[in-house]
């Protein structure tokens, strides 16, 4: 009987959770701003495959932090650059990222939802006032 | 029974090497009798050159040093299995490895043979062990300290190595910075006046071979205004040191209104320099513009890509190449098995690029730069390529093997590692 409830809850969750994604289609404008954003930005070290520069700069595609729920600290990211000498998923890269703190609220969002979806990656979007709560709390 | 044989069998190798690193004929014909790969491994290569796999998956694989026995020993930039160098051994004779074994407990680049000494570096320090006269290491355990302390700040941290064969030891100790800005790559970071990082990096360094220990002020800046020198081979004609340079990066992203995409995936030259002691390259303050053939002042410290330097303290390269292929190795071809043009010229290990995006990736080749007179005759040639396995590379990821060591066998061979596969390659000529 328990498990019998435990399955229902089981699939309500995922029903739930397919209704919650599918009730917000990522826009194509997002999308397309996202992409914009990450060819000026980001592209010329990360590559247009999003598979980064082996040992130099980290891979966006199916990485973990990109695909991760903790949206702040990609946020983050963008905002103060990275410099940090710790392995991500495994590797360690060499180069310095530089601030991207000028960008606008939306295009940081945009990017990160364009990266977050694009290539092998999916999860879900990330919203301007997002990024303004955690830009808020770095000042 | 069957041991006897094949103890037998390992002693009559032993002889036929050591007989034929003796009589130079006999190296010919032996290297003859090694048959290269159906597809040559892989590569494209000039007529009458054939390549076969001598090893591979030997993890990352940065440069490498051959015994005049040809023990192959290979540095590797992150540990397998708790080791950080490779040895290989052709028992057979049929030019592939059948016996590897691993040592040392730090990862790097620089390895190279000079008399009885092997020396590798980590990225802080440089190692030596001895060699017993069949090539094998007296004690792999315990190696001798010859460097400690060099600076290592996560970015262009490797510690490329060359001997003089005269008692130094030349360590490249590479620039933690792409254009010495208060900010490293951040738009609108100006270039720091003077650029600090030259006292302690951004240079060669010149140390003794011999001496345990030494840190910076055992040892002389030798030379400086280089950016990162990931080859290096000393010229035996010239008695001189020559270097291939890492560019610099991102002109586009870091000046937009005055790089676009095209000009900043084709400058700055990546550079060959013939150094002498006090040379300055130029680093941070000039890059060299391969299609103006000139040293530009660099965006950061006032220039706006065409204004030229005219400050005599800076040094001309010896040779330029394209944009951003990232050259990993030098090596003097000093062999006879190669056709009479090779002799005493360059071959250069190009790792390939990543900052030409969004324009397609170049490099991933190895080069021959022909020399007259121990100088670049101002021409040079693709030699060995295909290593990247695909037509275009747009993504730097996409290549499958990239050139990174070069050394010379002691019939003449020329071998590349490969650090994203673990590929060693054998070269050899069989044409007439």
């Amino acid at each position: 009987m328990e498990k019998k409830i435990m399955l229902l809850m089981g699939s309500l969750c995922f029903g739930l959770n397919a209704f919650s994604q599918s009730s917000k289609p990522i826009s194509k404008s997002v999308i397309d701003n996202g992409k914009l954003v990450y060819a000026t930005r980001c592209l010329a070290c990360h590559q247009v495959d999003g598979g980064g520069v082996p040992h130099l700069n980290a891979p966006l595609d199916g990485a973990s932090t990109v695909l991760g729920a903790d949206k702040a600290k990609l946020i983050r990211i963008v905002l103060k650059g990275y410099s940090d000498r710790v392995e991500i998923d495994g590797e360690f890269y060499s180069n310095n990222m530089a601030p991207h703190s000028d960008l606008k609220d939306q295009q940081i969002a945009d990017v990160l939802t364009y990266i977050r979806n694009t290539w092998t990656n999916k999860a879900s979007a990330v919203s301007a006032a997002e990024v303004k709560a955690v830009r808020a709390k770095l000042k | 029974m069957r041991k006897t044989f094949s103890f037998c069998l390992l002693a009559l190798g032993l002889s036929l090497t050591q007989f034929s690193a003796h009589a130079g004929d006999s190296t010919k014909l032996a290297s003859k009798a090694i048959m290269p790969d159906a597809d040559n491994a892989g590569l494209k290569l000039p007529a009458g050159f054939g390549a076969l796999k001598a090893a591979d998956s030997i993890g990352r694989a940065r440069h490498i040093a051959i015994t005049d026995k040809g023990t192959i020993y290979v540095k590797l930039s992150k540990l397998v299995n708790g080791k950080g160098i490779v040895v290989l051994r052709d028992t057979d004779g049929d030019g592939r490895a059948e016996e590897k074994g691993s040592f040392g407990d730090f990862g790097g680049t620089g390895i190279a043979i000079s008399g009885k000494w092997l020396y590798a570096s980590s990225d802080e320090e440089v190692y030596r062990y001895m060699l017993t006269p069949d090539g094998s290491l007296v004690n792999p355990m315990s190696p001798q300290k010859i460097i400690t302390g060099l600076i290592d700040r996560k970015q262009h941290e490797s510690k490329s190595i060359a001997l003089d064969g005269k008692g130094n030891i030349y360590v490249n100790i590479g620039a933690y910075s792409n254009a010495c800005q208060e900010k490293d790559r951040t738009k609108g970071s100006k270039g720091m006046m003077p650029c600090p990082i030259l006292d302690s990096a951004g240079g060669i360094w010149k140390f003794d071979a011999e001496k345990a220990n030494q840190t910076y002020g055992d040892g002389k800046r030798f030379a400086t205004g280089l950016r990162n020198v990931m080859g290096l081979d000393w010229n035996k004609q010239n008695n001189q040191l020559f270097v291939m340079q890492h560019g610099r990066d991102q002109l586009h992203d870091l000046y937009p209104d005055l790089f676009d995409n095209k000009a900043s995936a084709e400058k700055p030259a990546e550079t060959m320099y013939a150094l002498k002691e006090g040379s300055n390259a130029g680093w941070p303050y000039i890059y060299y513009d391969p299609e103006m053939k000139q040293k530009i002042v660099a965006p950061e410290y006032g220039g706006d890509g065409k204004k030229v330097s005219t400050d005599p303290a800076f040094q001309d390269p010896a040779i330029a190449f394209p944009a951003h292929m990232a050259p990993n190795a030098l090596l003097f071809y000093t062999g006879n098995q190669f056709p009479a043009k090779y002799k005493n010229g360059a071959f250069v290990a190009f790792h390939g690029s990543w900052n030409r995006a969004p324009l397609p990736q170049e490099g991933y080749y190895v080069a021959f730069v022909p020399f007259e007179n121990g100088k670049p005759t101002g021409q040079w040639e693709i030699f060995a390529n295909g290593f990247a396995g695909i037509e275009v590379v747009t993504g730097t990821k996409g290549a499958q093997h990239r050139p990174c060591g070069l050394a010379q066998g002691p019939d003449g061979s020329l071998y590349v590692s490969d650090d994203s596969k673990g590929t060693i390659y054998r070269i050899m000529y069989n044409g007439k």
